[in-house]
């Protein structure tokens, strides 16, 4: 399966990285839960990308490891402004925006893999792996 | 040209019901909430039950607008219940760390309007005249 890239700049475009990442999660074969745990990863990452750092993109990769395992791995990059400091950005409740803080720290709690790579005045990478469980 | 979806708000004896059945857009879902609000403060409806059994996704921003909608139309002395969530979402959201504070979740429309009725003392049918056997009565005495 090919993999897609979505440029993130508007409100629609969160609801096109939502429903592509839902689409491509079900043509693999992830069941119901899990397309709908990626989807919510895209819908909160893409929605980051929107609020902080005005637009990026998305590229969703269907991949496999040398098990034969297949998996799902979601970028998201933007050019933005970037994160001082990430521990603290990872932690629940914390936002610069009055926001929930449920972003990244609830992100990183629907996938199997979660990194998140920030430069102030560079912008900021993460990258999200779910892996299909036989 | 970017225009707002539309979600309808019926309005069935003193409960206002909204089925959301498309993917909300944030611009959207400020918007519902406004709505809400104006059609309580104009029809004096007493509940609302947000119908969600379509919604494939509840994100924090979602979560968050139905936090906000119960804890607002509890402050106009309403009541809100949202029905149907779909189990996949309600692990997705306790997973994310969404516990909806405050929002009282039932699993259909049927349970939330019984909720709506017994918890709440809210009925279906406003009946604000007094019972015709009263009346009489009134007037045999
Ligand atoms: N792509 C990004 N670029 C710059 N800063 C970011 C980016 N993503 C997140 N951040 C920073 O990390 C903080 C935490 O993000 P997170 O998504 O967890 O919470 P939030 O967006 O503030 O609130 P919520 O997502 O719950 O509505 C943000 O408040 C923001 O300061
Ligand atoms: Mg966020």
């Amino acid at each position: 399966m090919e993999s897609i890239a979505i440029l993130i700049e508007t409100e629609q475009d969160i609801i096109i990285a939502r429903s592509e990442v839902r689409s491509m999660a079900a043509a693999m074969g992830f069941r119901l839960t899990d397309q709908t745990r990626l989807a919510t990863v895209a819908s909160e990452l893409a929605r980051n990308i929107v609020k902080y750092a005005g637009r990026g993109r998305l590229i969703a990769q269907p991949m496999s490891d040398t098990d034969g395992r297949s998996g799902l791995r979601l970028i998201f990059e933007d050019q933005g402004p970037g994160i001082a400091d990430i521990d603290a950005a990872m932690r629940d409740g914390y936002s610069t925006s009055g926001g929930l803080g449920k972003g990244l720290p609830g992100s990183r709690r629907l996938v199997d893999e979660f990194q998140i790579e920030s430069h102030v005045g560079r912008g900021t990478r993460v990258t999200v792996i779910r892996w299909l469980s036989p | 040209m970017y225009t707002p979806q539309r979600i309808p708000i019926l309005k069935v004896g003193r409960v206002l019901i909204v089925p959301i059945q498309v993917d909300m857009d944030d611009a959207t879902a400020m918007q519902l909430q406004e709505r809400i609000l104006a059609e309580l403060e104009r029809t004096g409806a007493r509940g609302v039950l947000i119908d969600i059994s379509l919604l494939e996704m509840v994100d924090s921003f979602i979560g968050r607008m139905l936090s906000d909608i119960a804890a607002m139309t509890r402050i106009m002395d309403a009541r809100t219940v949202v029905a149907g969530m779909q189990p996949a979402v309600a692990i997705t959201l306790v997973e994310l760390g969404l516990e909806l504070p405050g929002v009282d979740t039932v699993l259909n429309v049927d349970e939330g309007i019984r909720l709506l009725r017994d918890e709440f003392g809210i009925r279906e049918e406003a009946s604000e005249e007094p019972p015709d056997f009263e009346l009489s009565d009134h007037w045999k005495a």
